[in-house]
Parts: structure tokens; sequence; C-alpha cells
């Protein structure tokens, strides 16, 4: 007697299984990839992507606690080139939609992501606040100085002299300094980088996600079909200077006076005056309680009060001194 | 029973009210309070209307039963508001009433002086509401224990002096003797304990609103300070700690509606509220919660409009902009409570829908709700309190955050996804996945989903009801507070000979199913609101059920004046409508409506 033969079954797809975080599988550039990017080719924004992928490789956060959300604009379309959860808000209001994410849901790790026009200009204001505020979340400007899904309107970044569609003699609106902006606003992590400097924009994405708080990282992001060569100053590739800011290691050596000290306000703001094209690397970094730990802060002192008063018998008491 | 306590602020005829709403939330008596106060009392002449009575109360009344006059000039500019064959209560240490007028009974009451017999001469008249409240207590047969045991707590705190005088002042009012005048000119009925049998509880519209939220399982919220909406943002800010949530005091209204949907992302019910001026400012993050089918509670306390408009009066005039707001195709839902008992409920009735259909629901409150303070049962929490914890189960292989044959259920952030693809949330038209698309037929597709999920909320509407004759003359239609007003106004126009009857909604959008024939067993229907009338000479949800229903049938009665109905208001327009001679005098008029009815 012959065993029956096994019946065929074709091969089912391996199941998913969560990865990140410990005692898990690895967070892979292959799990995190999504939809393929709608730039153009030689867009500045590839190269946050891929760095993005391998700050991602590298936190290995547990997969679903990871959310990327972005605003309006070319760059806001991020979201659907990263598999995570997340999402595309509404132009330049995508901080105060991931501040809910963030403050609402303390175990998650919030990546913002978005453009100078998205930020600096419709979103100006909640930048300001969000900054203030120190919610914990992790914002990424990629900064072109030029409005480039609406096909080339000045920006708020734009230089004077810029010639636009809307500013076809040249652009004469004062434009703002981002990090000085930051700095103002009183963001307790504030760093810069260049799209074409990939080791450091991914080591400046990788320290501002581990910052507890508010952390910006602008990246200078050539759009090449509407502002070819506007960061050439930095690129020595192009004939530019890379000038990188070196900090203090407090070795006591004699080299370690000139070095930059984060923590150092006035020296942060000097660095942002400095003339175009200027430095890159971590501008400013400081300790402030984040609004998340101190609206916990005030939960935790409100159920002290209440004594462990379950939700209804909250409400049942309010109820009761209203008779 | 309406009475209006006319005197100087500083008498303290308020507390006077505020006793009486606290007995109708204590007492086995079916007695019930109501009450308004005018805006900006800062010293000077006040009044204070109460109303009781033993069914339901509706609105203020428009004309009282019994005047107290403090003083002359209380008596002077108070005297039309008593109406023909009322009763005038007067201190007759401050008032000398006209003798020439006969409409009305004057008795002359020593308030005053009663007042110091009482108390002795170091309190002076301070005191004489208190001997008021006396007056009235015997004069309505009032549970005096009741009252006592509420003036020890209001004045036991400060000293037992302070208490021992107002128990002497409540002693004096109480032995006025009364009596014999309560029996002239009211046979109030002394009832059993109240059907529900459950405690009354009193409070303003605004923080019934606030604890149905609360109720209904909203723990995070977020919004900018505006009137008439601030005392529910302040009231969430102090309580949703206590419940682990969080409320943000966010930089502008765009930035609270914004972090309101950023909580719902995360999965919990979440609230943004404010009033019409902010509503606008919130419609563009509305549109994204219809597009992303976001659930979200957004109250709008309104008040005179357009811009600053009237910030502190009543309006019903944001109807069309909770509509129709937002740009593109976006249906969302709009409720209106229609008392402060139903601020409460409403909320929980949003909550359900904003869940159980993943989308926006906006409130409309008004601020003539917001402010006033009623009595009404004691809700049965153990019943009603919502879950409002997120969902952050596994979500199968198979999800889909926008299924084309089905209900979008978010899988928020912190839920891992069995097909190990996450989704992504958006404002862009989108496919199953949420992924942007240019398709045409996509588009259709979801347009349709989105205005089908909102059709499908009526089918869980309760049919309405209608108050009154259930065909007829004339319907009243009415929404959010003119309830009261309207539901009065109905009962006196059938007194008069009209065979009337109210309709309410609570649902606005959508509208509950049946009303095409319900409005067809009318010959005319009478849609009352506060608003305009509009170029076509239509108010707002006059302009909608015409649009809706298409039946000339279809009638507005509106006013701007920034002032609640008065019921007298609500007669006379519908009977100049429907043909009813003189409605006010309340005279049958049966012959002239039969010719109307032909």
């Amino acid at each position: 007697m012959s065993a029956p033969a096994a019946p065929s079954v074709p091969a089912a797809p391996a199941p998913y299984v969560p990865v990140g975080g410990p005692d898990r599988a690895p967070v892979t550039k292959k799990l995190l990839t999504a939809d393929h990017p709608t730039w153009c080719p030689g867009c500045g924004d590839f190269a946050v992507l891929a760095c993005f992928y391998k700050v991602l490789e590298k936190l290995n956060y547990p997969h679903e606690k990871v959310v990327t959300f972005a605003g309006i604009g070319c760059s806001s379309r991020f979201p659907y080139f990263v598999n995570t959860h997340g999402g595309h808000y509404i132009h330049g209001r995508a901080l105060p939609f991931t501040a809910g994410i963030s403050l609402g849901r303390d175990d998650l790790h919030v990546f913002v992501f978005g453009g100078d026009g998205d930020g600096f200009s419709i979103g100006g204001n909640h930048l300001v606040h969000t900054a203030r505020k120190n919610v914990r979340l992790t914002y990424v400007i990629m900064d072109n100085f030029v409005y480039g899904l609406t096909k080339k309107q000045t920006s708020p970044t734009s230089p004077l002299g810029f010639k636009s569609k809307t500013d076809p003699t040249g652009s004469f609106d004062q434009p703002i300094n981002p990090m000085r902006t930051l700095l103002n606003s009183g963001a307790t992590f504030v760093a810069r980088s260049h799209a074409t400097q990939v080791q450091h924009m991914t080591d400046m994405m990788h320290r501002a996600a581990l910052h507890d708080g508010f952390s910006v990282v602008e990246i200078l992001s050539e759009c090449v079909e509407f502002y070819e060569g506007s960061f050439d100053a930095a690129n020595p590739r192009k004939g530019g200077t890379w000038q990188t800011i070196d900090l203090k290691k407090n070795d006591g050596s004699p080299e370690d006076g000139a070095r930059h000290d984060p923590g150092d306000e006035v020296a942060a703001l000097k660095l942002a005056l400095e003339a175009w094209p200027g430095k890159f690397g971590v501008f400013y970094e400081t300790k402030r309680p984040t609004k998340n730990a101190l609206e916990q802060n005030l939960i935790a002192k409100a159920r002290e009060k209440t004594k462990g008063a379950s939700d209804l018998q909250l409400l049942q008491n309010t109820f009761a001194r209203m008779r | 029973m309406v009475i209006r306590l006319a005197g100087n602020s500083q008498d303290g005829i308020q507390a006077v009210g505020g006793f009486l709403a606290r007995l109708a939330g204590r007492s086995d008596q079916d007695v019930m309070t109501y009450m308004t106060i005018p805006s900006t009392i800062s010293g000077g002449p006040s009044i204070f209307q109460v109303r009781m009575g033993s069914g339901e109360i509706l609105s203020a009344g428009d004309r009282a039963d019994v005047l107290v006059a403090f003083y002359q000039h209380s008596y002077e500019n108070h005297l039309a508001s008593l109406r023909p064959g009322g009763l005038l209560l007067y201190d007759a240490d401050h008032v000398k009433p006209d003798p020439a007028r006969k409409d009305h009974t004057a008795v002359a009451v020593p308030i005053t002086t009663g007042t110091v017999e009482a108390v002795g001469g170091s309190a002076k008249e301070k005191g004489k509401n208190i001997y008021v409240l006396g007056l009235l207590a015997r004069l309505f047969d009032l549970d005096v224990p009741k009252l006592a045991q509420l003036i020890k707590e209001r004045f036991g705190g400060k000293s037992e002096d302070l208490v021992r005088n107002a128990m002497l002042a409540f002693d004096a009012g109480y032995a006025w003797p009364a009596g014999n005048l309560r029996d002239c000119f009211f046979a109030l009925e002394k009832t059993a304990g109240r059907a529900s049998a459950r405690p009354q509880v009193t409070t303003d519209g605004n923080s019934a609103l606030a604890y149905g939220l609360i109720a209904a399982g909203v723990r995070y919220g977020a919004g900018y300070p505006i009137t008439p909406w601030s005392s529910i943002m302040e009231t969430l800010r102090a309580e949703l700690p206590k419940y682990g949530g969080i409320f943000v005091q966010a930089e502008d209204e765009i930035a609270a509606v914004s972090t309101a949907l950023g909580f719902a992302y995360g999965g919990h019910l979440s609230v943004t509220g404010s009033a019409g001026p902010g509503l606008s400012l919130k419609m563009e993050a509305l549109g994204w919660a219809t597009m992303a089918e976001m659930p979200l509670l957004v109250i709008n306390v309104q008040r005179g409009g357009p811009s600053t408009g009237m910030p502190t009066n009543v309006e019903q005039s944001d109807l069309f902009q909770a509509l129709y707001g937002s740009h593109g195709d976006a249906p969302r839902v709009v409720l209106a409570p229609r008392n402060v008992e139903d601020c409460f409920y409403i909320a929980l009735e949003a909550g359900r829908i904003a869940r159980e259909f993943s989308t926006p629901v906006i409130i409309l409150s008004d601020f003539s709700l917001s402010s006033r303070i009623e009595a009404f049962d004691e809700p049965d929490l153990p019943k009603i309190m919502a879950d409002a914890r997120p969902d952050l189960s596994p979500r199968g292989a198979d999800f889909r955050p926008y299924p084309l044959d089905g209900r979008t259920r978010h899988a928020p952030p912190g839920s891992v996804i069995h097909s190990g693809k996450y989704p992504t949330v958006t404002g862009l038209e989108h496919d199953e996945h949420g992924h942007p698309t240019g398709s045409p037929a996509l588009h259709v597709k979801m347009t349709a989903k989105r205005r089908e999920k909102i059709k499908a909320v009526a089918a869980t509407i309760p049919a309405p009801e209608i108050h009154g004759d259930d065909s007829g003359d004339v319907l009243l239609v009415s929404w959010g507070s003119t309830w009261g007003p309207v539901r009065e106004a109905t009962d006196r126009l059938r007194t008069a000979g009209a065979k009337a009857g109210q309709l309410h909604l609570r649902h606005l959008n959508p509208l509950p199913p049946g009303l095409a024939e319900i409005f067809g067993r009318y010959r005319q229907v009478a849609v009352v609101e506060l608003n305009d009338e509009g170029l076509y000479g239509f108010g707002q949800l006059a302009t909608i059920l015409r649009g809706a229903y298409a039946l000339p049938t279809i009638r507005s009665v509106t006013k701007t004046d920034g002032l609640t109905f008065k019921v007298r208001e609500i007669v006379e327009g519908v009977g100049k409508l429907i043909g009813l001679p003189n409605p006010a005098v309340g005279i049958k008029q049966e012959s002239s409506l039969a010719a109307a009815r032909g």
C-alpha cells in the first residue's frame, strides 16, 4: 500500500510578521517602500526619502508605531512613498494635525514632511506655536526656495531678485531666514542640511528623531525643474563650499574652544545670520519639558486628586453636584 | 406661571431665581423653573423672570402672571409685562402704584419694613430678596424645609449669623398673609412625584453639552476662545485631565480643528468648536475630514452674524454654512439640540453617528441655550456612557480604509495591519487603500460612497413625532432652541381654533425619513426660525426643505432681532400665513378657518 499522494496546494505568500522594536525582525527598506515617487528626475527629495528609510532602519521602532504625515506640496507627497501609518493633510496645517497625533498618542513616533511654502508661508503661525509648545515630533522641511507643485511662483524663502511667474522682474520681498525663525520661535532642536550630502542628512534626521521635543531639520533640496542650481554655492561638486558645524566635544583640547556649543542660543543665532550659503549641522539643541510631558503631568495631578475614580463615577459626581 | 422680579441688581433677585431653580431640581412636587437673565447686567435696574408650572416649561414666557416690583422704576418699567388680570406685588415702602389702573390686582406688601423688622436694624434692607422668597413660597406652596436647606447651603459657609438672618427674613415673608391670594388667583395643583422619579439637575446649555461630550466618550479636543463657545472649552480643559484626556487651546481656529482631527486620526473621539466666524475658518479642514472620512464632533454655538455681528445675541443663521460651508461635494451630518437637557443628549447622538459612520458631525447650539439654566432629569449615566478607548486591534490582511463595498473604519496608528501594507489617510481623491488616484471612475464611486454614507444615517433616525393635530391647517416646523416657543404657539393656535401640529427637527442633515408624507397632510407648512427671509422670502431651513421636497406649501416665519421668539410673535406670524384673523385673542375662529379649508 502506497501512502496517499499529498494534495498539491499552491505555496501561500509568507504572512507578514510585525517588525521593528525589541524581539522582532528589524525594519528594512524593502518593507518601508510604498508607491513609486512622483517627483521629477533629479529632484533633491529622492535623496531625503532614501535617507529617511535609513533613519527608520537605524531607529528600528515597531513598524506600526511610526507615523509619516505631510501637508501639501511636492515634498508633501512623501507619506505615499513610505509604508507606515500616515497620510496627507491640508496645506500648511500638518503641524497642528500631527501635534494632535503626538499629544493624543504618546506611544507613537511622529515624522512630518513639508516644503518651504507649507512651513514658512501658509503654515508659518503653526511653526511658531508648535515650536514654543515643544510638541514631541520631528519636522523635516525640504526647502527648495520655490513653489514647485504650482509651477514656479515666489516662495517665502526665494532670495531677492529670484525671477518667478509671480515676480517676472525678480522678487523684492525679504525672504525668511529659516534658522533664525526657528530659533526665535523656541524650537528645541534646529538643524540644517543639504540633499546632496547623504551621510550628513541621515545623521541630522537621526539626531532629530532622538531629540525629546520639537525637532526641525531644514534640508536644502533642489528643484531641478524651476530653480536649477539654487544650492550650488554649498555643493563642492558644483564649485561651492560645504562647511559643517563642528560641535563642542568638551574634551579640554585647545581646538575645542572654537567649536560650536549647540546649547548656546546666541552662538546659534550668529550662525543663522552668516552670509549665504552659511554652515550646516546642528545649530541649536536644548532640553525643555515637552507639551506631551506637561499634559501627562496635568493628567497625573488631576487623577491624584480624584483618587482613582472611574470615568462613570467622576461624571456621576458632577451631576450629583447639580442637584 | 410666570413671575417677574424687578428691582436693582444688588438686591439679589437673581439669587431668588437660583433658589427656585435648585428647589425645582430637588422637589418632589412637579414644579419646574426656567429663567432668563438679560445680558449686560452691571448694577442698576435688573429683572429676573422665573417660570414655574406643573408640566413642561417651553419658553421663558411672554408676559408675567405675577410682577414683584421693588422700586417705583421697577413698577413703571415693567407693569406692561404683566398680563391683564395678573397680580402685582409691590413694596409698599418704595412704590406708589397708579390707582387708575384696573386691569390687574395690585397688592401692597411691606417688603422693606418687613425685612428690617424681621432681621433687625443692623442688616438694614439686606434680605429683601429672601423675604420675597418666603412670600413666594407661601403663595405657591413651595417646599419650605428644602428651601431652608438651600439657604443653609448657600450662606452656611459664610457665617451662622447670615443663615439666621436669612431664615428670619424668609419666615417673615412666609408669614405675610398671602394664602388667600393664592386661593383667589392660583389654584396650583399639588401632584405626586415625577413619573421618572429621577432626581432633577439644574445647569446651563454649555455645561450640559460639555458633559454630554464626556458621556459620549470624548476625551480629546482643541479649541480657540470665542463667545459663546468658550465656556465649553473651559469646562473641557478643566475636566478632561481627570478622565485621562487632553484639551488643547490652539493658536487659531484652523489649528484647533486640525489638532482635533489629529486626535481623531490617533483613534480618539475628539471635539472642536466655535461660533459662526470660527466655523468658517475651520471649513477647509472639515472638507478634509469629509474626504478622509474622519470622525469628529464640531460644536457651533450660534450668535448673531455675519462677521462679529451680535456676539451676545441669539440667531440660527449658521445652518447654511453648517450644511454647505465646505468646498466640493461634502455632505455632512448636522444636528441641533432643542433645550438645555437636549444639549447633553445631542452630544451622545453626535458621538454615535460620528463613530458609526466615520464622519464629522456638526452640532448647532445657540447663544440662548448656552447661557440659560434649566432643570431636567439626571441622566442615567451607567446606561449611556460610551467607551472612550481607541480600537488598536490588529486588522486583517484584507484591510482597506476606504472599501467601496463597505463602510470606512480607520485603523489608527499603532494597529498592526496583517497585510504589512499600512494605510494612508488623505484629502486627495483616493483608492480603497488611501492612495491617490486621478481616475474619473473612482472619483464617481468615492463621491457616491461619501454621499450614500450620509444618506444611510437617516435610516438610524427615529421617525419624527407630531405634537398636536397630525393633519390640518398648518404644520409648524421648528429646529434648535425654537422648539419650546413653537410648541407653545402650536397649542395656542389650536386653542384659537386652528388644526395645527408641530414637527421638530433635531437632525437637520440628513433629514429624517417620511417628511414629504407628513408635510402633505397640512394645508400650510410654516418653518419658524431665527434668521433672515433671504432674497427669495424663505429662511434657511425653509429654503432647504423647499429644495428637498419642492412643496409650495412650505412657508417661512423668521425674525432677526437677536432675541428668542416670543410665543405671540409665532402665533401672529403663522396666523397670518393661514388666515387666522386674530389668533392672539384666543377666540375660536372656526368659521373663517372652515372657509379657508374650503
